[in-house]
């Protein structure tokens, strides 16, 4: 899919087919009415987190057919009603060994996997992108720290605050409806999912997250990244993701930040690399000519903004 | 009014009102109030949940401003855990381990009435922050900083509240120990003892170890918001991190307070039913003490995401998945009890069996919860409000119901209303499930919790929920109208042993029992004690 796109300028033509991928993309990994599982998510790791739910959900099931099943068919068999005379025993050894015993192999095989798995989640080593994700009360900022290797300049941070729309509608009494509230691209209800301004990183490309939090304790969560960590003033913690695929891809806050905690999202536009480059030269670019026209002013120069 | 005087006149003794019911020092009757205490404040906490389900009926504020909604979810919590689970199951000691274990009352009588006088206290001052400038704490029950600390005077109000309480619990426990470990009847070996009484014994070294800890995270908490310290404030050299280190040192064995009487219950009630002696004894006892050792090292899984290094990471999984396997030994136990049973599904039975299965799917979604690459996806979302309401709600809260159903004629003397309860019974058996099941699929569709709004993708569960929700509410009001018609108004006298099958000092008391439970201590018939004929 990537490759229609790998050698072509920005054309509208290419544009409107570019936002018919991301409704493919998005309608398949955003949360839809009467869900009832995970999405298998849009990384490796993502695929890996999905097996590990669904074989530790599987073998629950299994515990509970045989557990639940016990009970019922004593709850029939072993009725006063039906005759039923009791036995006086209340000890067997090899029972009592077997089902300590037999539980702990079932952990171990359960225990190996995600052992595994953890240790790839946290091997944030060999990253080309660096992106610093900082929680406010009630946005996300995002700073380009490095890009293949070297440190990005002159590209201000992403502010991504609740989209307009959805901040309309979210209000007491707002007499709008949050079904009203749709991307017009794509068609998806984006009520509370959709930002003002998205974090843009390339696909295929291992991005290094470095998170923490300016006021309070938020979460910064994309559930089809499996990537989920605590954003904590004070503390820099990092989590990384390698998508393969172009298309927006929606999280939230998951940590309890005070009145707005449900109205701050996280989206992540993943675009094809060789766009991405553009996005971010046009980017420093502009942050470049604004530096300029400031510094060429006549009069006395504004006070420096604090969040440049 | 000293206790000597109402011994050797007991029964002719005549107190005043006041004297009965605030000055007591008489086990039953503060058990009384330990119960009447936490059946009021279910009511005050389901209401809040009731409040929370309507404003997630639809997406879209309709109800309340966010910030109201997150003063809900906290109060919600600290209501039930602190004004309902833990006083019930702390009337429920008052009332049982004296007749179970063959004493007059309990050890520490006065003590006893402290203990209780004090929570009304707490909830008071808990409660009243509803009505201050800036509204009641709303950072969740947990009350993690910075964000608690951006609150009003309220927070003040909020910290006394909770070391109140844990020195309500602390003395609580204190006396169940002393009672236990002394007041035994001559012959009651402790591998005699009903099981309700070991898991109380082993619950009150918990809470004695545990709510210390809690005073003295929230004392921390206290300072740093009034006194200017910075023991949780990064910008002061701080950690806010550690508050949650501490919080869930007492939080995690708090849980299993919590839910340990709740076991003991369950190990008397299935029994009985069953007309088979309780399978595994001993195993039962250990696996309960197995669990308490472990809930001490397992605290971090509460903090997954916190960005913990991997190796604390794969250890607290560890430790994590190992307290399934006693868990799991307490269940096996359960059912091969009931396996070549008798059995017969009075009411009593019905919840203790509703229990087994909705406590082990909270085990289960527990277990998937430990594996950390699957709790990156769960952590903070409605997969866990549906895993801790399935085991306090279907756990603690049905064990409880199942506990007054087994001994309220006990205790009244009269028979409930078995149609009653028996629609009590399976009319919250259903809501319940229609309340918290659906929420295991919005928490995997990536809702989060403590949002007071959704996007509509959400809406279709959400709504369902809020059905159950409501209609598990309404269904607890049978539960009061079964209980005052048992204790004021029935005319079926119990007999002193209620059912068929129930072995234990208590059924060898009249119903209702005497004030003082046995003035002299009782001639232990072993064959009359669940676990006196014991060998292995």
């Amino acid at each position: 899919m990537t490759m229609s796109f790998s050698n072509c300028k920005r054309l509208i033509g290419v544009g409107v087919a570019f936002g018919a991928l991301l409704a493919s993309v998005t309608a398949a990994a955003d949360p839809h009415p009467w869900q009832i599982n995970l999405d298998k998510g849009a990384t490796a790791i993502s695929h890996q987190v999905w097996n590990l739910h669904m074989a530790a959900f599987y073998v629950c099931l299994a515990l509970a057919v045989f557990v639940f099943g016990a009970m019922f068919i004593a709850m029939i068999r072993f009725r006063r009603s039906k005759g039923a005379v009791a036995e006086t025993w209340s000890h067997n050894t090899l029972l009592e060994v077997a089902w300590t015993v037999v539980p702990v192999l079932i952990l171990i095989g359960l225990a190996t996997p995600a052992t595994i798995l953890t240790r790839e989640i946290y091997n944030t080593t060999g990253s080309q992108m660096t992106v610093k994700v900082t929680g406010y009360q009630w946005l996300w900022r995002y700073d380009y720290i490095s890009y293949e290797g070297k440190p990005v300049k002159h590209v201000k941070p992403v502010w991504s605050r609740l989209a307009w729309d959805s901040n309309a509608a979210r209000q007491l009494d707002s007499g709008i409806s949050p079904y009203s509230v749709v991307d017009k691209n794509t068609g998806l209800h984006d009520y509370l999912l959709d930002v003002t301004h998205p974090l843009v990183i390339p696909a295929g490309v291992k991005v290094r997250f470095l998170i923490t939090g300016a006021d309070v304790i938020h979460g910064w969560w994309v559930p089809d990244f499996a990537v989920k960590r605590n954003a904590i003033p004070g503390i820099m913690n990092d989590v990384w993701a390698k998508v393969d695929k172009p298309g927006v891809y929606r999280g939230q806050c998951y940590v309890l930040c005070g009145q707005d905690h449900s109205a701050m999202p996280v989206v992540v536009k993943v675009l094809p690399r060789d766009q991405f480059n553009t996005w971010l030269a046009e980017r420093r670019n502009a942050a470049v000519l604004d530096k300029a026209s400031r510094t060429a002013q006549a009069t006395p120069p504004k006070p420096t903004p604090t969040k440049g | 009014m000293s206790s000597t005087a109402q011994a050797t006149h007991y029964g002719e003794h005549h107190q005043s009102f006041f004297e009965r019911w605030f000055m007591s020092t008489n086990h039953k009757d503060i058990g009384t109030l330990y119960l009447s205490f936490s059946f009021l404040m279910l009511f005050v906490g389901g209401s809040f949940a009731m409040l929370i389900r309507a404003e997630l009926f639809e997406p879209g504020m309709q109800l309340m401003q966010p910030y109201f909604f997150n003063e809900l979810t906290g109060m919600h919590g600290l209501v039930m855990i602190f004004g309902v689970i833990m006083p019930a199951f702390v009337g429920l000691a008052n009332w049982m381990i004296p007749m179970q274990i063959g004493a007059p009352d309990m050890a520490l009588p006065r003590l006893n009435n402290l203990s209780f006088w004090l929570l009304p206290f707490a909830f008071i001052l808990l409660l009243s922050t509803f009505l201050m400038p800036g509204g009641a704490p709303a950072a969740g029950w947990t009350n993690y900083p910075p964000l608690v600390l951006q609150m009003g005077d309220s927070a003040a109000f909020l910290i006394f509240a909770i070391h109140i309480m844990g020195i309500s619990s602390i003395l609580g426990s204190i006396n169940i120990i002393a009672t236990i470990l002394n007041l035994r009847a001559p012959g009651m070996d402790l591998l005699k003892m009903p099981m309700f009484c070991w898991s109380w014994l082993i619950t009150s070294f918990l809470v004695i170890t545990v709510m210390p800890v809690l005073a003295g995270a929230v004392t921390m908490l206290l300072f740093d918001r009034f006194f200017g310290t910075n023991f949780f404030n990064a910008a002061g050299g701080g950690d806010p991190i550690m508050y949650q280190h501490v919080f869930w040192f007492f939080g995690h064995p708090e849980v299993y307070i919590m839910i340990l009487p709740a076991f003991g219950i369950v190990s008397e009630i299935v029994p009985t039913f069953s007309r088979k002696p309780l399978f595994g004894y001993k195993a039962m006892v250990y696996a309960i003490a197995c669990i308490a050792f472990l809930s001490f090292i397992v605290w971090s899984h509460h903090m997954f995401t916190v960005g913990l290094p991997l190796g604390g990471e794969v250890v607290f999984m560890y430790t994590t998945m190992l307290i399934a396997v006693p868990t799991g030994v307490k269940i096996f136990n359960w059912v091969t009890t009931m396996w070549k049973g008798s059995l017969s599904f009075e009411v009593p039975m019905l919840w203790a069996i509703a229990f087994i299965v909705l406590f082990s799917i909270g085990g289960f979604s527990g277990v998937m919860m430990a594996l950390v690459p699957a709790d990156f996806q769960y952590n903070q979302t409605y997969f866990i409000v549906a895993h801790f309401h399935y085991v306090l709600v279907g756990g603690a809260l049905f064990s409880i119901i199942g506990a007054v159903y087994y001994w309220l004629p006990k205790w009244s003397g009269h028979m409930y209303s078995n149609f009653w309860a028996k629609l009590h019974f399976w009319s919250s058996a259903i809501s319940v499930n229609v309340l918290f099941f659906p929420q295991h699929f919005l928490g995997l569709a990536g809702m989060p919790r403590r949002i007071p709004d959704y996007n509509v993708a959400f809406a279709d569960w959400n709504m369902v929920s809020s059905i159950g929700g409501f209609w598990f509410g309404a269904t607890q009001l049978i539960f009061v109208g079964v209980v005052i018609h048992c204790v004021f108004f029935s005319r079926a006298k119990a007999a002193s042993k209620v059912w068929e099958h129930a072995y234990g000092l208590e059924w060898t008391l009249p119903s209702p029992a005497p004030h003082h439970s046995f003035t002299v201590p009782p001639v232990v018939d072993d064959s009359q004690l669940a676990h006196g004929t014991l060998t292995h």
